[in-house]
């Protein structure tokens, strides 16, 4: 198995096996940040660019620490200060910063599809860091990473996504890569919180938590949004910690060892407790730290793709 | 002048005619129409192999003149409908300013007067503005030549404002012409609603928005007795409603438009902002229901809707790009590709729904190949193929969604009034 593409704009667009081959490649690029000196040399000499058109402290630090261990120069744009405000277009920005001979182009963005976009329009690399409600790879591919680590597979494991999904990049994402993993998903979510005909993705669906808990190997809690402007009236925030939070109670019901994940930033007391966030079961710090390794494995997989087409 | 075309498949859907004719053209009318015309004129065309047909009569069409002339004009909208074998054009009236009063309608007049290449008649909107608060002064505008109404884009949500405007309009003989959307269903959606919507994250947009606001209008039209033509249908319940109220005897036209039959919300998973448009693609069932629709005649014509917007309006994020796509100079070719080919239609039955019906819908004599009438021909090689580009469109904007394709029925003469507008 070998990488050949010079993008990662969605798990959707993988084969299982690419899935696997980053999978496999972060693991061996998680030991340099146990080294005294957290530093190989891969991409020595190459530009990673960051550019953020949403606010995100977790997702751009975890990308420049990954691109910075592996010896390339990141330079961060932050779009409130750059000409992107006097409305230059994205593929105008984009092919700006190409000229700038910058190899890797990171891209958060609100519009779903934006990534695709951008890739479509420049020959260097595209890596989406989260589009709209579209997808956002790497949360997802961590998530996956931290699963097999601690649970040493994928396949079979019952794992449910809990939340948002209708707005979630992060469910979508998670969704694609699970399914073609072989694990059984289920979402779970208020009903208008599910997005329309989302079983054909090949998961299952639930309105109910503690149904959902009862079977599951790891649960998966996504961001509430309520500040969310949606039209569509919003389960109110004590009802939904009522119906769907994730208490200390519930968990007591489900499986021992069930996995708590949850993308962050958490907010605590409206879709899990302190308790659950900060307990036995919750590997939401290991999820950051295997982030780097996932990052620096894609980052690594889409320079070699483009350094192979010559 | 006069122009004698010899040797061609003549369609005349008015006569239901399918048959090796001739056809004598002097000045602006058709002098004769009849087997081996042996008479004297200016030219001749040698219409060996091809079909000879009625001039497109395309009601619905975005000139973007007077206001948009960075999109389109009425000069380079016409000069695409020629090339399109399109003959006479309906201009929506969401210009700037809008086609709302007498005078709006003068001075689209007078651009029309000295630009256009086709005939181009004036659609002025139901209400000032299209901002659905006040009626146009109808009467008036059906004096100073306007031959529909529409608030194409919107439709006119206040239903009380919509039954006086089909009242005022019945009263002045006057066609009006629905653009059906439920905006309070359809919010901020940018493609149908549906599993694709879920997949590429994208706000949806559902079928009941288009359906329901057309059991509404057609309910309100029944009500004064109103004629009442529902624009650029697209998905299945519209199909099963329309029918119904054919078949009780409402007063009721239809219009589908070429995307609509030949491209389905697969074509978006790319993102291409040029499969962006209102109604958006449907699913499978829903072209396969269009499709039924204008064969069994349920669907009275196809209508290009013709959205010119520039490449800076298409080329950013899709949720930002603008809806609409051109189609003046693919109509014809799609129709022929998705109906003739398949055998869902016959020639006859496609200049049906290309030429004859909405020269009927909108009043006018046109459409029709008889003696005496007005000459607008097109004669086409029905059986050449063609590819889409960008570069060959003759449109001012290039936002075609069939970029690519490739097309049946290449456009060799087009002839309006008399005159030939369009040559290969």
């Amino acid at each position: 198995m070998s990488w050949t593409k010079k993008d990662l704009l969605g798990l959707e667009y993988l084969t299982q096996g690419e899935i696997e081959l980053i999978l496999e490649t972060a693991e061996s690029f998680k030991e340099v940040s146990t080294r005294e000196i957290k530093k190989v040399p891969a991409l020595r000499g190459k530009t990673a660019v960051n550019l953020f058109y949403e606010p995100s402290t977790r997702t751009r630090v975890s990308f420049e620490v990954a691109a910075k261990r592996l010896s390339a120069d990141v330079i961060n744009i932050a779009t409130e200060t750059s000409s992107v405000r006097k409305g230059e277009t994205l593929i105008d920005t984009g092919k700006n910063i190409q000229a700038l001979k910058a190899d890797i182009i990171i891209m958060r963005h609100n519009c779903s599809g934006a990534a695709n976009m951008l890739a479509r329009a420049l020959d260097i690399s595209v890596i989406n860091a989260g589009d709209g409600w579209h997808e956002h790879p790497t949360q997802a591919l961590l998530d996956i990473f931290t699963l097999k680590e601690k649970l040493g597979k994928i396949k079979g494991l019952n794992v449910a996504i809990v939340g948002d999904i209708a707005h979630s990049r992060v469910a979508r994402s998670n969704i694609w890569g699970l399914v073609k993993l072989g694990a059984n998903v289920t979402v779970c979510a208020p009903e208008m919180l599910l997005p329309t005909e989302i079983e054909r993705t090949g998961v299952k669906t639930s309105s109910n938590i503690d149904e959902v808990l009862k079977n599951a190997d790891a649960i998966n809690v996504l961001r509430m949004q309520f500040e969310r402007d949606e039209g569509a009236a919003f389960p109110e925030q004590l009802d939904y910690y009522k119906r769907f939070g994730i208490t200390e109670e519930r968990l007591a019901k489900a499986k021992k060892n069930i996995l708590v994940m949850h993308p962050g930033p958490i907010n605590r007391g409206i879709e899990m407790s302190s308790g659950v966030a900060d307990g036995k079961n919750s590997v939401i710090l290991e999820q950051v730290t295997n982030g780097i390794a996932v990052r620096m494995a894609v980052l690594f997989l889409v320079s070699q793709a483009r350094e192979d087409k010559g | 002048m006069s122009i004698l075309i010899k040797n061609g498949r003549l369609i005349d859907p008015a006569n239901k005619m399918d048959a090796a004719m001739d056809v004598l053209v002097k000045d602006s009318k058709i002098s004769r129409v009849a087997k081996d015309i042996k008479a004297q004129a200016d030219s001749i065309i040698d219409a060996r192999g091809k079909i000879i047909a009625p001039g497109i009569v395309d009601m619905h069409v975005h000139l973007r003149q007077p206001g948009r002339e960075d999109k389109e004009t009425v000069a380079t909208a016409t000069a695409a409908a020629a090339k399109g074998g399109v003959t006479t054009v309906l201009a929506m009236p969401n210009t700037s300013p809008t086609i709302d009063c007498a005078e709006s309608i003068e001075l689209l007049k007078g651009i029309i007067n000295k630009d256009a290449k086709v005939n181009v008649l004036t659609c002025a909107s139901i209400t000032k503005g299209r901002l659905g608060k006040e009626l146009s002064a109808i009467a008036e505008l059906r004096q100073n030549g306007a031959y529909a109404l529409s608030d194409d884009g919107c439709s006119v949500e206040n239903e009380n404002l919509m039954l006086q405007a089909l009242q005022e309009a019945a009263k002045a003989r006057i066609l009006t012409i629905c653009h059906c959307e439920d905006k309070k269903l359809s919010g901020k959606g940018v493609i149908n609603l549906g599993f694709n919507s879920t997949r590429l994250g994208l706000r949806g947009i559902s079928n009941e928005s288009e359906y329901k606001r057309i059991a509404r209008d057609i309910d309100l039209a029944e009500r004064c007795s109103a004629a009442v033509h529902i624009a650029h249908i697209s998905c299945q319940e519209s199909v099963e409603i329309i029918s119904r109220a054919k078949k009780k005897g409402v007063k009721l036209t239809c219009e589908t438009a070429p995307h609509y039959f030949s491209l389905t919300e697969d074509a978006l998973l790319e993102y291409d902002t040029n499969m962006k448009m209102n109604p958006p693609l449907r699913n499978a069932k829903d072209l396969a229901a269009i499709k039924q629709g204008l064969r069994c005649g349920v669907i009275d014509a196809i209508a290009s809707d013709h959205a010119p917007h520039t490449e800076n309006e298409k080329d950013i994020e899709f949720e930002r790009a603008e809806f609409g796509v051109v189609g003046l100079e693919t109509e014809l070719a799609v129709s022929i590709t998705q109906l003739i080919d398949t055998k869902l239609l016959d020639w006859i039955q496609l200049f049906e729904k290309l030429s004859l019906n909405p020269s009927r819908i909108l009043g006018i004599e046109r459409g029709s190949l008889q003696e005496g009438m007005f000459a607008d021909i097109v004669v086409i090689s029905g059986e050449e193929e063609w590819q889409v580009k960008k570069s060959e469109l003759v449109s001012k904007s290039k936002n075609s969604a069939f970029l690519g394709h490739t097309l049946k029925g290449v456009v060799d003469y087009t002839i309006c009034n008399g005159k030939v507008v369009y040559k290969r």
